[in-house]
């Protein structure tokens, strides 16, 4: 890869590809902190979703386009139908519960030493957030960045 | 709510027939039609259950505006639930056999079983607004199944003017419907009472006429018919023939009751529907393509129908229902049959068809039984064409009535003689014909067969739907079905049609030949073309004089028109700031300072990149403004945006030729001054909004509720995605279509087709 012509996308600087390969997973665990934390502290699905875009921007910069699409494996089409899924999913689970449509279904574990965790459909809904954002940006960025 | 489930089953079986047509290919289409078959057989052992008192369900739909998912089985919606489901379930094997090998049969397939769940949705619907719903659906999916081969721009062309006619007159019905209801205090179909004093009567016949006279091709509207010819003909035979055209029909039937016996109604039906009859008819005879002479006559049998309703009374809705049955068995047997023979021969063409019947016995006699019927030789078409006859002769405009009725009966034969028989007869033609599998003869013949011998026993027809029917629109109807009325006025016209009908028909060399030399589109059609071409060139001109394609007209425009606006609403305010505006720590101001300064620098760097740099600070700075004012999940937002928009401008700017200053001094002064006049508007606006209160602001119940309602402490999260959580739903969804937007863009452009670049 190193010298090729591929596109605009010419020079491989060893330093950035060293530095997005070691960011790139750090990023996206930080954009999962991030979501996971998001109900109780700041943070959230579209922050989450805009720094592991953000990460996996970083990476395209320095390897290739191709490469990010290799590494998330997945068609960011289908990404983006999956969260919108994930957002539909959590408003009917409420409606399921004869409720109104994206009624806060919370289903909650008291374990010992007074850890508690509770998991509800909003965190479900900020998944889907998250998976729109993180595809739709990336997207964008992507095929922008393979116009030839 | 069997009803409810009868349609939601055939929307679903609708999403699975393309991987059914996968695995099965051309013999999905058995399999498939096992649930109108089944749904067939459900409506037709609740016959009796109608006859005595119509079964009713209702569930609450949205009863806030009176729209409930309301079904109700009487006679009427059970001969069309019948034609639906029977039809439905034979096309669907004709239609698999008929696209045999083609890779797009599955989608056929699945339109045909969406128009079948929507049109048995018109018909069971005991509720206007849902009704209308349902109406909408077939029109959706008749342009679907119309525009199917939509590499051919006939096709295309035909699906949207029959989208345009349909839909437009679907306007006027929904405005129609909506008035009737209020009009009449309840949307519940069957709980309507006679309009026909009310003051708002004419009005609202009028929009509903329309709704009903475009859906069902009545003159002027009967051009859209013929062109949606170009659907592959399983569609013809159980769209535009047996029952979305009929839906119209089904509507005035149905409102009869309602609307019914006044003279607006009887005027304007009875003419509209002669007219209608007169001219079906006659254009059928210089046509050349089977379907569309088929077509042609469907548009005058159309016009049969409402004219029937027009004339109202005991003997013109018996007439009404019969014909009805008739006509969908023998004219979707005769459209089967045009496929059968296209598939057979891969010509339509009359003219050059001929001696069909060594080579496809079996179509043959199918098609000879359907020309018998519509000739009105053979029971069912007997029965029907006396009935018709008899009311008309019962009108007090007889001699009118009956003519146009002759007219069109002529003109019928004629084409029954010419579809049924002579295409078969003499010399074969065409050496490469051929019988089609059994699955392409089956639908024609059982309706053949149905066409002949339903009539043979008109005293049970009559106690199985006739009556029900014919009550449905003629409450307390207490006719008589037979066969032999004895020798009368209606008899000898039936015969005396027959004989110049098939005296007729060896002049139709000669009515093709005329026929074929118009060129282009005639009456109607063209007056339709011609608006439509208006309403383009009136957009056109639009599109050129508001889209100038330069951004800074677009950014003046926009903010122009923004600042205006603003200031005629804010003039009417009494200025007021909020107490603190100039309580400003100095760690702000110097943030302010340097924001100023990133703004200035930006508008005179010389490079685009540096310009997007300084433009970063700008965008840091404000993410500082939101920390400071203690709101870190914008502030992270905010960064996150700004590192993201500067990649996208990096790799917009790769493509873009050197930065050049074109603009002059004064242009620039210019924009400068339309830039701070709106900044500082803003900033007023916000200032002003601050030191307003409007109302009892929400952030109150955010704060206290959020974590006893919605079990989260950070209350900007629980707003996004509990609280307003449908607000963000609707974000979400319209993030994602822009995104598959632009991405579609970048691709066309790719492959260097499509999107144009200005």
């Amino acid at each position: 890869m190193v010298g090729q012509a591929v596109g605009r996308w010419r020079i491989y600087s060893v330093i950035l590809a060293s530095v997005a390969r070691a960011m790139l997973p750090l990023l996206l665990v930080f954009s999962l902190f991030l979501l996971w934390r998001g109900h109780n502290d700041p943070g959230g699905g579209f922050t989450g979703g805009l720094v592991a875009a953000a990460g996996f921007a970083l990476y395209a910069m320095a390897f290739q386009p191709r490469s990010v699409r290799r590494v998330i494996r997945v068609d960011l089409r289908t990404l983006m139908g999956t969260g919108l899924l994930c957002a539909a999913v959590a408003g009917v689970i409420g409606l399921a519960q004869g409720k109104p449509f994206m009624t806060g279904v919370w289903i909650s574990w008291h374990g010992p030493e007074g850890i508690a965790v509770e998991i509800g459909t909003p965190f479900l809904f900020d998944v889907g957030v998250y998976l729109v954002v993180l595809s739709v940006t990336l997207s964008i960025i992507l095929s922008k960045a393979e116009e030839r | 709510m069997e009803p409810l489930i009868a349609v939601t089953a055939i929307f679903a079986l609708a999403l699975l027939a393309p991987q059914t047509s996968r695995l099965l290919a051309h013999r999905a289409g058995w399999l498939l039609s096992l649930l109108p078959f089944g749904l067939f057989a459900w409506m037709a052992s609740l016959s009796p259950a109608v006859n005595a008192d119509p079964p009713k369900w209702n569930q609450p739909w949205v009863p806030e505006i009176g729209l409930n998912l309301a079904f109700r089985l009487d006679g009427l919606a059970l001969l069309f639930g019948l034609l639906i489901t029977g039809i439905g379930g034979l096309v669907l094997v004709y239609a698999g056999e008929y696209m045999k090998g083609d890779p797009r049969a599955g989608r056929l397939l699945s339109f045909l079983l969406f128009f079948m769940g929507s049109m048995l949705g018109v018909v069971l619907a005991d509720n206007l607004i849902l009704l209308f719903v349902f109406w909408e659906l077939t029109s959706v999916s008749s342009f679907l199944l119309i525009g199917f081969n939509s590499d051919e721009e006939g096709s295309r062309r035909g699906a949207v003017q029959a989208l345009v006619v349909t839909g437009g007159g679907g306007l006027a019905l929904l405005a129609g419907l909506v008035w009737m209801g209020q009009a009449a205090q309840t949307f519940e179909v069957s709980n309507l009472p006679s309009l026909a004093s009310h003051p708002a009567y004419t009005g609202l016949f009028a929009l509903v006429a329309i709704g009903c006279f475009t859906k069902s091709a009545q003159f002027p509207f009967h051009f859209w018919l013929p062109n949606a010819m170009k659907a592959p003909t399983p569609v013809s035979a159980y769209l535009h023939s047996a029952t979305m055209v009929k839906a119209g029909v089904y509507l005035l039937a149905r409102l009869s009751p309602t609307l019914g016996g006044t003279q607006p109604w009887e005027v304007t039906l009875t003419a509209v529907g002669g007219a209608t009859m007169v001219v079906g008819g006659g254009l059928a005879l210089i046509q050349h393509d089977l379907k569309r002479i088929l077509a042609y006559t469907t548009v005058g049998a159309l016009g049969t129908l409402v004219l029937t309703l027009g004339i109202g009374g005991e003997k013109a809705a018996g007439a009404a229902m019969a014909f009805l049955l008739a006509h969908a068995l023998y004219k979707g047997a005769m459209f089967l049959v045009a496929g059968a023979v296209d598939h057979g021969t891969g010509t339509r063409d009359i003219r050059v068809l001929s001696g069909l019947a060594k080579q496809m016995p079996v179509t043959g006699f199918a098609a000879l039984l359907a020309g018998l019927s519509m000739l009105g030789v053979a029971p069912m078409g007997f029965l029907a064409k006396e009935m018709a006859f008899e009311a008309t002769l019962s009108s007090p405009l007889a001699v009118a009535q009956a003519g146009a009725l002759s007219l069109a009966a002529v003109a019928f034969a004629w084409v029954a003689f010419v579809v049924g028989w002579r295409i078969f007869r003499g010399a074969p033609s065409q050496p490469d014909a051929h019988e089609g599998s059994p699955g392409l003869w089956l639908g024609p013949m059982v309706l053949g067969l149905l066409g002949v011998g339903l009539g043979c026993a008109p005293a049970w027809l009559e106690g199985f739907v006739g009556v029900a029917a014919a009550s449905s629109v003629l409450p307390g109807y207490s006719g008589h079905w037979s066969l032999w009325h004895g020798f009368n006025l209606a008899l000898g016209l039936g015969v005396a049609c027959i004989a110049l009908g098939l005296i007729g028909a060896r002049a139709s060399d000669r009515a093709v030949a005329w026929g074929t030399s118009i060129k282009g589109a005639i009456g109607c059609e063209r007056a339709y073309e011609a608006a439509f071409a208006g309403a383009r060139r009136i957009a056109e001109t639009f599109t050129t004089m508001v889209q100038s394609g330069r951004l800074r007209a677009y950014l003046q425009t926009t903010i122009g028109t923004t600042l205006v606006l603003l200031a005629a609403a804010m003039l009417r305010w009494t200025p007021e700031l909020p107490d603190h505006v100039f309580d400003i720590r100095p760690h702000e101001a110097l943030l302010l300072v340097a924001m100023l300064a990133g703004v200035i620098g930006a508008a005179h760097s010389k490079s685009r990149l540096s310009a997007v740099v300084i433009l970063g600070v700008v965008g840091f700075g404000v993410a500082l403004t939101y920390v400071l004012l203690g709101a870190p999940d914008l502030a992270m937002t905010q960064i996150a945006v700004e590192i993201l928009t500067v990649i996208l401008f990096v790799l917009t700017f790769i493509h873009l030729p050197k930065f050049q200053r074109t603009s002059s001094v004064a242009t620039r002064l210019g924009d400068a001054l339309v830039a701070t006049v709106f900044g500082a508007a803003m900033g007023f606006l916000c200032l002003m909004a601050s030191a307003r209160q409007f109302g009892e602001p929400v952030s109150a119940y955010f704060v206290e509720n959020s974590y006893p309602l919605a079990h989260g402490r950070n209350i900007v999260n629980v707003v996004l995605v509990d609280f307003r959580g449908l607000d963000t739903m609707g974000e979400i969804t319209v993030l994602a279509l822009a995104g598959l937007g632009v991405v579609a863009l970048w691709s066309a452009k790719r492959s260097g087709g499509g999107a144009s670049t200005r």
